[in-house]
């Protein structure tokens, strides 16, 4: 309520004394009060349960540290040292397993403790909080944004670096002997993973000059249509670049699938198993 | 831009330069089919390695130089086709069949090397 009236009152007053000078007002005023301020702050942060997991310690050095870094960014309306704060405090939150709402209500509850300590300060002068609050708010609302982005970028860049060891781990291509390689698909192949898979298998063939891949799909459970025609294809390139493919493990739903799209049959060579396949891979290779 | 033609003991190498059209891919067709005609050859390695692409009509020309080489009685190995092309010929169905393929200039000697070598043995 008291910042509504001080809103409509800031409208209506004529030019603001000088902010600088404000701005300065503010900064002691923080300063002045910064123990009791912070003690307000962990407290409230407790009573809302987002103080769990970390030692009173780590709550004194961490809320002082956040603390002083929101007051220095008031003072020099710079944020590098902010995001580079939060930057830090968003690597550490994520490796101990801090929730991003721990981080974000910690941020609100400091800028709420900021903002009703002004009202506190300037409950008898409505024009004078008004002002006061314009100097405030915008480095308040930007220090809170460079956190949230901060948290969101690190969130991001896990899920990059987790999704990129997923695609890896995916679709290895072994090399076992010289101009063999072998090809182990387990899991179900969507169109992006079979992609994927056909791009490796050809890079390591050209890579290693292989002469023959046996792909052994004893670890899929089924293919579509579409996927099935994107393995008769990867084989077809392959010869492309002088590779033959020998293919082991085919399920016998695979088997029916295969056989209903109406592939070619003839130009698939298939062998029961991988044991197998790699047997007949290197009669190949010795036969050249 | 034609394409020279190497002879290398009884093996032709034809190595294309860069992107060809129409006219130098038949023209390509002649000197090649005239050549094995002409001399002692039994072995024909073309190189695409230089080339990004492969639309419809290089891959049947040259399916076709390949099944004509065949008939004068010798063998053409086309070597040199990237990964991502063999791949995207596939999927527009353009393919080589009955064609043989190989990696590289290198492979593609070995190749003819022993497909030749059985020929003589069974003949």
């Amino acid at each position: 309520m008291a910042r509504n009236d001080a809103r409509n009152q800031r409208k209506s007053s004529s030019a603001p004394e000088k902010p600088d000078e404000l701005k300065v007002e503010l900064v002691d005023h923080f300063r002045k009060k910064r123990n009791d301020l912070r003690k307000l702050w962990v407290e409230q942060m407790t009573s809302k349960s987002l103080m769990v997991g970390l030692t009173q310690k780590e709550i004194d050095k961490e809320s002082a540290a956040i603390y002083d870094t929101c007051v220095s960014c008031l003072e020099t309306g710079r944020f590098e040292a902010a995001e580079e704060y939060a930057q830090k405090m968003a690597e550490r939150g994520v490796l101990r397993g801090m929730t991003t709402e721990q981080i974000i209500g910690g941020m609100l509850t400091l800028r709420d403790v900021y903002g009703r300590s002004l009202a506190e300060v300037y409950r008898n002068d409505m024009k004078r909080l008004g002002q006061a609050l314009d100097v405030y708010e915008p480095v308040a609302n930007s220090i809170l944004s460079i956190v949230a982005l901060a948290f969101i970028q690190e969130r991001e860049k896990l899920v990059a670096a987790q999704q990129e060891a997923i695609r890896e781990l995916s679709t290895p291509v072994l090399q076992i002997r010289d101009k063999l390689l072998i090809l182990p698909v387990i899991g179900l192949i969507d169109t992006l993973r079979a992609r994927q898979l056909t791009e490796q298998l050809l890079e390591a063939i050209s890579d290693r000059r292989a002469k023959v891949v046996v792909v052994d799909i004893t670890g899929v459970p089924n293919v579509d249509s579409k996927v099935a025609n994107h393995l008769i294809q990867t084989a077809e390139a392959s010869k492309i670049l002088g590779a033959k493919c020998i293919f082991t493990g085919v399920s016998p739903e695979i088997a029916q699938t295969i056989v209903s799209i109406g592939v070619e049959v003839s130009k698939m060579h298939a062998v029961g198993d991988l044991q197998g396949g790699i047997e007949e891979a290197e009669r190949m290779i010795a036969a050249g | 831009m034609s394409v020279p033609i190497l002879k290398q003991g009884t093996y032709l190498i034809a190595v294309i330069q860069s992107a060809l059209g129409d006219a130098d891919l038949l023209m390509l067709q002649n000197d090649l089919t005239e050549m094995v005609g002409e001399s002692n050859v039994n072995g024909v390695i073309v190189d695409v390695s230089a080339l990004d692409v492969m639309d419809s009509f290089s891959t049947r020309t040259l399916r076709s130089i390949a099944y004509m080489i065949k008939l004068c009685g010798a063998e053409m190995v086309i070597v040199g086709v990237k990964p991502e092309i063999a791949f995207s010929m596939v999927q527009l169905g353009l393919t080589l069949e009955g064609v043989i393929t190989a990696l590289d200039l290198d492979e593609g000697l070995a190749l003819l090397d022993r497909e030749i070598g059985k020929r003589g043995e069974n003949g």
